[in-house]
């Protein structure tokens, strides 16, 4: 089987090829019976290929599959071929894996829209381009996937183009993205320059020759391909993309949003992991934009009342811990990372999406609560994905998040590793709040939909509870090793990443001491949400009116909760929305249309030089040939 | 005479010949049928068309020199003929609905059509500054006429106007270059040149500024042809005024014919003064994908838009000129090939989307939802736009790859990165005709267009093209590898 | 004999009279004689250049040039009329229907 894996990204293009030329008219069961069925069979398929690979030793699980010739000419070859190793192996089952959990929700709460069967040839031909992507073997097939996944999120976004905010969304994110890629395309150049080929093999092996380590080839080339994978998994600056990418449907925002496409950029960087350990200024820069990402945008997500731009910004926080995770060295712990993330994120989405199916729709958390009895399946695969993703020892999160702050300290980055406990604080905090404000408390449900708020079908709740099944033990494939565990995941990876037997500067002591400390910060964030949300409801309301009188407000009788709230908690949530209104719409989007507007400015007065009269035609001509002529007497 | 003594070999013009008595048939039958019969003269024109391909394909591979070397069949000279005839094959398939619709069905129409083929295959395959001159002129005189063919219509009235006079002006500095360099070197034939050139500068050191002006007039007069910026005026405006199918005509064939010659006079004839003028193509390449890119962004008329468009690739094909050597030739003639079928497949969609009293506005807000009423246009619509963009997997992005690695490859990087900048502005105003075919909400109830044959298979045969070059680029590569003078 | 740098002057003032009437006239008519004064320029020069070398071809290319100008004047003449039909103007600044 391992020998067919090019099946493995084909079957989805068929579904991409049927549903999109014949949708129409083959009805919407038969459309998702070829959407699920593509995506369903290559994830069989990857699971065999998967034990294949696991049944070789150690070092032979690396599989190159050339399956044709796609350029042969003088000075260049580039293979159609596929490279199966642990990484992309551990890669191909998530997407399939997820993607085909998500395809078959989508049958459920698509099932309503008129356009089903578009839906599901573009997220077919989505899980075909992200497959390609993570199947390649050489940078240009990486950047083939890389530019078609993010032409699916743009279809996906816009998915509902009739909306204006969707069709503007969808823009947003497509030239957002493709300033990303234009680095991105240029440090492939920069790689083709330099090793005359493009095949990972090649480049790799010939890396540590022809680069000096910290020299600003290297660097250049690092941080070219960095500048891809900021746009692409939405780092800092160019995120901006990511929460407006919400207007899309919430299946899109689990698959492209949450799971795979975002995490392409911390994939790529694993991917060419020798080369980003060569260029030390680069992991530098990447640790310290995971690191700021992740705290800033959880100071955001503490503000929201948008469910699913919680979920945004929280997607785009845990990517910073990825990136962190990759920054600090540690890539196979950002691996692991993406990997849970990618459960327990799905997971949050789709839950999210059947909370608004409950509520014809509804979006913001302030007109929810209460749903615990009314969505009880929802409710407890939510909730265990909260855990998850709160670090709460024994679920999923806990682990890899746990493994980078880990690897963070180990080496030293105090600072980084510091960032990394206090967003982890927060991390709980946004996401319990979220949990409580929609499921617990009184429901603040308009009466008009309260009548009928309903669990989601079958097709939707069983892909949850697999998912929350997997977000809660994906994370023992990486036990680490003073908890008794293995970390085969890491252990198994090492054939990419090499064996990296780190000195051990800390006794497993620290370790736990490291890992206490987290789980505190951790435990703090609930404790905090709980006594806001649950506990003390009226209390954030309270001080939000009471914000505008400090003096007042000191001498009110909730006095610790005050002191709390007005020196850690306060601050931080007016310095998040100051950042939130102020950075992130002003600075940031103004920056973006600016630049846009500039280029078009100067395109304004360039085009005044058409004049439409012949004569200033010949002028022009006239000041050319002048030109030129005097170039050849002067020279 | 003795013409024993004279190097003559017919079967080398026999394409140019064929060509040639097609147009004559055609001028004929307009004279002498009647009206309501004249609908064959379109057919006649593409059998002329396919009969000459025919002779060309016959002709590859023989390498034959006649005329001293007036004529010739290289792989190059008939790589070039095969673009031209299939550029002019698909254009006559459009002009067949076009024509009927503006109720102008007529011979001469395609006579030209067939003369200005003949015109480009004389540029590509021949090896005189001369017979150059004179196939570029029986191209330009044809296009003069055939953008003035909506006689009624005072946009199509100037643009033919001022396509000729700028034509004109442009043949003088052409002409006068090419007297220089005659005087300079006693000869008009391009492989004399470069054989002679060497011992030029040694022996006539007095006569050198003869010679660089003389170059530096053929980089106007090509620079003309091919559009490039600051020679490029006239081509926004010829492409609004004239009719569509003609538009598209002068963005395909006689473009990649001025790049033929361009190719030849400066990669063979001038290639051991490369040093000398490298960065005047660098200056044209960047001026004119900048300018295009950036004008193109104001647009509201569709066929400026592509003009705009057109201007920039000239500039992204220019690049290969600065990096020189086989792979950028080759690159070349990979881009021509892609982009001869992206822009007759965007053109073929503009020709659909027309109507005869709407026919040269093609505004932008004329497509607004058209794509959804029309999933067959707006699918294709789409794919013509992002292989224009250079987006993978269409073959758009390898024939930009191609050509931009090349030029990595002999050193110059910021040339590339200027033109990678390019590309993502020019990826925004693609971006909206798609943007306007399927996320406006119409301004008025439209209704679907019906789409003739031709123009149907026009679209799917260029569409499917550059989805196949995309996947699978090796044949044409292989061609175009193998058609290098 | 006159040398024939005498020659390439003559035609280079020929040509330059021609650009610059061109671009500073505005009946289409006189731009159009301009356009033929640059290409007879060019012959001029040419002839004188053949003259020199003391060879037939620049004879024959004039004639092959005098023979594109005399077809460019049949069409562009028909142009101009058929801008003059419908404009009722020679006046090459009407053409300003399309811009920008």
């Amino acid at each position: 089987m391992i020998d067919n894996i090019w099946l493995v990204p084909l079957l989805p293009l068929l579904g991409f090829l049927i549903n999109g030329i014949f949708g129409r008219k083959l009805g919407k069961n038969l459309v998702s019976w070829i959407g699920c069925g593509s995506v369903g069979l290559s994830f069989l398929i990857s699971v065999k290929v998967f034990f294949e690979l696991l049944s070789l030793p150690a070092e032979q699980r690396i599989f190159e599959k050339i399956v044709f010739p796609w350029i042969y000419s003088g000075f260049f070859k580039v293979n159609i071929s596929f490279l199966l190793d642990p990484l992309s192996g551990v890669m191909l089952l998530v997407v399939t894996g997820v993607g085909f959990l998500i395809h078959v929700y989508s049958v459920g709460y698509m099932y309503e829209d008129n356009g089903f069967s578009r839906f599901f040839s573009f997220l077919n031909l989505f899980i075909f381009s992200m497959l390609m992507l993570v199947l390649a073997n050489n940078f240009l097939l990486l950047y083939l996937g890389w530019e078609a996944v993010g032409l699916c999120s743009y279809l996906l976004i816009g998915f509902w183009y009739e909306k204006k905010s969707a069709s503007d969304a969808a823009k947003k994110a497509f030239i957002v993205n493709r300033i990303g890629d234009f680095g991105f395309a240029l440090g492939v150049m920069l790689i083709f320059w330099t090793f005359g080929g493009l095949n990972y093999t090649e480049v790799f092996q010939q890396a540590p020759s022809i680069l000096v380590a910290g020299g600003g080839l290297v660097t250049a080339i690092t941080l070219l391909l960095f500048m891809g994978a900021v746009g692409k998994s939405a780092q800092i600056p160019l995120y901006v993309w990511l929460p407006d990418a919400m207007e899309g449907p919430t299946p899109v925002s689990a698959l492209i949003h949450a799971a795979t496409m975002v995490t392409a950029g911390v994939y790529m960087m694993a991917r060419c992991h020798i080369l980003y350990e060569l260029a030390p200024f680069t992991l530098g820069l990447v640790a310290v934009i995971g690191a700021v990402t992740a705290i800033y945008t959880a100071s955001i997500a503490m503000v929201q009342n948008d469910i699913k731009r919680v979920l945004a910004y929280s997607t785009i926080s845990q990517l910073g811990y990825m990136f962190l995770g990759c920054g600090v060295g540690a890539f196979a712990a950002g691996i692991f990372h993406l990997m849970t993330h990618a459960f327990f994120k799905a997971l949050l989405f789709l839950g999210a999406g059947s909370v608004m199916h409950a509520l014809s729709g509804e979006l913001n958390m302030q007109k929810m609560g209460g749903l615990k009895g009314k969505i009880p399946v929802t409710f407890w695969t939510v909730f265990a994905a909260v855990l998850a993703i709160s670090g709460i020892p024994l679920f999923s999160g806990f682990f890899s998040k746990d493994e980078i702050l880990w690897k963070a300290f180990s080496q030293g980055n105090l600072l980084l590793w510091l960032i990394g406990v206090i967003c982890a604080g927060m991390t709980a905090f946004y996401m319990f709040r979220l949990l409580f404000l929609t499921f617990f408390g009184k429901s603040r449900v308009d009466e008009s939909i309260k009548s009928h708020i309903h669990e989601s079908p079958k097709i939707m709740t069983v892909p949850l509870m697999i998912l929350a099944i997997l977000s809660v033990l994906g994370g023992y494939v990486g036990i680490p090793k003073s908890l008794g565990g293995g970390n085969n995941f890491e252990h198994f990876l090492s054939s990419v990443f090499g064996e990296k037997e780190m000195i051990i500067h800390h006794s497993a002591f620290t370790e736990y001491i490291v890992m206490i400390i987290s789980i505190g910060v951790a435990l703090a964030g609930i404790f905090f949400a709980y006594r806001f949300y649950i506990s003390k409801p009226e209390l954030p309301k309270s001080l939000a009116e009471k914000y505008n009188f400090p003096y007042r407000v000191l001498l009110n009788k909730y006095y610790v909760d005050e002191f709390y709230f007005k020196i850690i908690v306060n601050p931080l949530l007016k310095f998040a929305t100051f950042l939130w209104q102020f950075i992130d719409i002003r600075i940031i989007d103004g920056t973006a249309n600016g630049l846009a507007g500039m280029v078009n400015w100067f395109g304004g007065i360039g085009r005044k030089i058409q004049t439409g009269y012949v004569r200033n035609y010949a002028l022009g001509m006239v000041l050319g040939v002048i030109l030129v002529l005097a170039y050849f007497i002067l020279k | 005479m003795d013409l024993s003594l004279m190097d003559i070999n017919w079967r080398v013009i026999l394409p140019e010949i064929t060509l040639a008595v097609f147009g004559f048939v055609l001028l004929l039958l307009e004279a002498f049928l009647p009206k309501d019969k004249k609908r064959i003269t379109g057919h006649i024109a593409w059998i002329g068309i396919v009969l000459s391909f025919l002779f060309c394909l016959n002709l590859y591979g023989t390498q034959l020199s006649s005329f001293k070397g007036m004529a010739l069949s290289d792989n190059f000279a008939i790589f070039f003929s095969f673009l031209f005839l299939i550029s002019s094959f698909f254009v006559i398939l459009q002009s067949l609905s076009f024509l009927k619709r503006e109720e102008q069905v007529r011979g001469d129409y395609y006579a030209l059509i067939l003369f200005a083929t003949l015109g480009m295959i004389l540029m590509a395959s021949t090896l005189d500054l001369v017979v150059i001159f004179l196939g570029l002129e029986i191209v330009s005189i044809s296009l003069y006429i055939l953008s003035g063919f909506r006689k009624k219509d005072l946009k199509s009235n100037e643009a033919s106007l001022k396509f000729f006079l700028m034509g004109a002006f442009a043949t003088g500095f052409l002409v006068y270059g090419i007297a220089l360099i005659y005087g300079s070197l006693g000869t008009t034939n391009l492989e004399k040149i470069f054989i002679l050139i060497p011992l030029t500068e040694t022996t006539l050191p007095g006569k050198d500024f003869l010679l660089y002006a003389g170059i530096g007039l053929l980089i106007v007069g090509f620079g003309f042809k091919i559009a490039s910026v600051p020679f490029h005026m006239w081509m926004p405006d010829v492409f609004e005024g004239a009719p569509a199918p003609i538009a598209a005509f002068i963005s395909a064939g006689p473009k990649s014919a001025g790049f033929a010659a361009l190719l030849r006079i400066f990669l063979l004839a001038f290639s051991s003064f490369k040093p000398d003028w490298i960065l005047i193509f660098w200056i044209l390449s960047v001026l004119s994908m900048t300018t295009g890119n950036l004008l193109a962004l104001w647009q509201t008329n569709l066929k400026r838009l592509l003009a705009y468009s057109s201007i920039a690739h000239v500039g992204y094909i220019l690049i290969a000129f600065v990096a020189g050597g086989n792979s950028a030739i080759s690159g070349v003639l990979f881009y021509l090939s892609i982009y001869i079928l992206m822009n007759l497949g965007a053109f073929a969609i503009i020709i659909s989307m027309g109507s005869k009293d709407r026919e040269g506005t093609d505004l932008f807000k004329e497509y607004a939802g058209a794509g959804l009423k029309n999933p067959f246009l707006g699918v294709f619509m789409a794919i013509f736009m992002l292989s224009l963009s250079g987006f993978p997997p269409t073959a758009g992005f390898l024939a930009k790859f191609y050509i931009f690695s090349s030029a990595v490859k002999s050193g110059y990087l910021g040339l590339v990165i200027i033109a990678v900048i390019n590309s993502m502005i020019s990826v925004y105003y693609y971006l909206r005709v798609i943007v306007y075919m399927f996320m406006k909400p119409a301004e008025e109830d439209i209704k679907p267009v019906s789409i003739p044959f031709s123009l149907g298979l026009v679209i799917l045969v260029t569409g499917i093209g550059i989805l196949a070059f995309g996947i699978l680029p090796q044949p044409l590569l292989d061609l175009a590898y193998n058609s290098i003078f | 004999m006159v040398p024939v740098s005498y020659y390439i002057l003559l035609s280079g003032v020929l040509f330059s009279i021609g650009v610059l009437g061109f671009l500073i006239r505005r009946n289409v008519i006189v731009v159009f004689m301009s356009v033929e004064l640059m290409l007879n320029a060019a012959n001029l020069a040419i002839i004188a250049f053949a003259r020199n070398i003391g060879s037939l071809t620049g004879q024959v290319i004039v004639f092959l040039v005098m023979t594109v100008a005399a077809a460019e004047v049949g069409v562009g003449l028909a142009i101009i009329m058929m801008f003059y039909r419908n404009k009722k103007s020679v006046n090459v600044d009407d053409g300003n229907l399309m811009k920008w």
